[in-house]
């Protein structure tokens, strides 16, 4: 697979580390009422699909930035790659 | 029929003309006791053991393809009990004590051979690693021997004893393990299934659950509605997908594992062998192809193909174990889904929908589980409690902080 990095162009995607869904970066609020569940959710549970699928890859033997890939898991192909941060931050995240 | 060597003595005068199809492809009915979805093996060894151990009746498998169509067919056929943890050891004792007596249990050939499976030590920490596993194997009824180097040497004189890097130190050998034809396993236990009173209806494909007021109460399927007083899922590889119809979310990933088979060659390779410093297994088919594999690919996986780099690492594992396989030409390759779950240990547990029964997290273990998988799925869904065996293997585990995780590797599907 060729992932295309927003900042390097296509690379090869033994230089990236599969870390996951990129539901990770949503982690949840740790002092809610709620939160022993919605750890639990965020740490084990998965949506799995078989189909289009966000998730975190890290440029290891790169840059070392965090991207988020969309893929297609049938089919491997890669339909958008970004920044992780910049996709946080669209998600409300501070940092 | 029963088959013994007298029938192929007989068929053989009269031409093989008495053989008959050893199942019969029947219209679903519109309702059964219990509906086991999933006719590869595990499914189908629930059908049998529900069948002929727990004597229950109106029993249908339902697979969306052929049977034995997935991962009982896409495996590299090893049998074995050499795990550590109380969690996992004693159901896959258990299954190797079926294995044992698989084939006069079912009157089916399903060339069980223990030909011994040897994990290699590279260090003196390795070692230690494996004399306690070795220990956990002998306290739970299995068998373990640790091998110095010169008795390695005596059983595999061709492996590379004087690599730099990852010279070969001994191993952890269990003569009871080996391996199974894959396919038998498959057709044995739909054979005896069928000869039991199980409906085995393939090309069925469950598009979803009828569910009211938390009770399962029937699937909707390809050909039609069918009714059901217990659900039992087993279809590993695409649990989410099935159980996602349920409403349930699972602790899973699904992943792709590729395996390789070269040509045929003279027997070389005397059991089961495992690489103890990268991820490799090889051992050799009756034909004479040596099967091998390795890592899964490492990414959420549907594809049942995987990629290159895998393919460079799994071989490069085989040319630094035993240098010799690089003058074999590679015949086949391919990939199967894995179902990975949370710590790398499967499920056989009730589901929060009454009715419904899971079956599922194999990683890469499932195949040498078959028998004890679908003995303890039969236990839970005859008796709505868990076969002595699979105690542990619950749903809530993550929950309850009761993880089953041999590596130690953490809640990284794709690290165990």
């Amino acid at each position: 697979m060729i992932i295309n990095h927003p900042l390097l162009g296509p690379r090869d995607a033994q230089e990236f580390v599969y870390l996951g869904d990129a539901s990770l970066i949503d982690r949840p609020d740790a002092s809610g009422e709620t939160a022993l569940d919605d750890f639990h959710d965020y740490l084990y549970l998965r949506d799995n699909p078989a189909g289009s699928h966000k998730e975190l890859w890290f440029h290891e033997q790169g840059d070392r930035s965090w991207l988020v890939v969309t893929r297609d898991t049938r089919t491997h192909e890669i339909t958008h790659v970004e920044l992780a941060f910049e996709y946080a931050k669209r998600r409300g995240r501070d940092k | 029929m029963r088959y013994s060597a007298l029938r192929i003595l007989l068929e053989g005068i009269r031409g093989h003309t008495g053989w008959k199809p050893v199942w019969r492809d029947p219209a679903p009915q519109p309702d059964y006791d219990y509906i086991i979805v999933g006719g590869g093996g595990h499914g189908l060894a629930t059908a049998h053991y529900l069948a002929k151990i727990y004597k229950k009746a109106r029993i249908a498998v339902l697979e969306k393809g052929w049977i034995g169509g997935g991962n009982v067919g896409r495996n590299t056929t090893i049998i074995r009990s050499n795990y550590l943890l109380d969690g996992n050891e004693p159901l896959y004792e258990f299954a190797l004590k079926l294995w044992e007596g698989l084939e006069q249990d079912l009157n089916y050939n399903a060339m069980v051979s223990q030909r011994g499976i040897l994990n290699l030590c590279h260090s003196d920490a390795q070692r230690d690693a494996f004399r306690r596993r070795g220990n956990a194997m002998i306290l739970n009824g299995a068998d373990a021997e640790l091998l110095d180097q010169h008795q390695v040497r005596e059983m595999a004189p061709f492996l590379d004893f004087e690599n730099a890097r990852f010279p070969i130190k001994g191993g952890l050998l269990q003569r009871r393990g080996g391996t199974v034809r894959h396919d038998a396993v498959a057709w044995g236990y739909a054979r005896s299934a069928y000869s039991h009173g199980v409906d085995i209806i393939q090309n069925c494909e469950v598009t979803g659950f009828k569910i009211e007021k938390g009770l399962v109460k029937g699937v909707e399927t390809s050909r039609g509605y069918i009714g059901a007083k217990k659900v039992g899922v087993a279809v590993a590889g695409s649990s989410s997908r099935v159980m996602a119809m349920a409403g349930l979310h699972l602790p899973i990933e699904s992943h792709v594992l590729q395996a390789f088979v070269s040509e045929g060659l003279k027997p070389l390779i005397p059991g089961v062998i495992t690489f103890g410093a990268g991820h490799f297994y090889i051992s050799q088919s009756d034909k004479g192809g040596l099967v091998f594999g390795g890592d899964i690919d490492g990414y959420n996986s549907y594809a049942q193909r995987g990629n290159l780099p895998v393919v460079e690492d799994v071989l490069e594992g085989g040319m630094a174990l035993m240098p010799m396989i690089g003058r074999a030409r590679l015949l086949r390759m391919w990939g199967g889904l894995m179902d990975m779950s949370m710590d790398g240990s499967p499920f056989i547990d009730k589901t929060p929908i009454e009715g419904l029964y899971f079956n599922g997290g194999w990683c890469y273990g499932g195949f040498k589980a078959t028998p004890a998988s679908g003995y303890a799925f039969a236990h839970l869904l005859a008796t709505d409690a868990p076969h002595e065996t699979a105690t542990e293997l619950r749903l809530d585990r993550f929950r309850a902080g009761a993880m089953i995780d041999e590596k130690g590797a953490g809640a990284q599907p794709n690290l165990h």
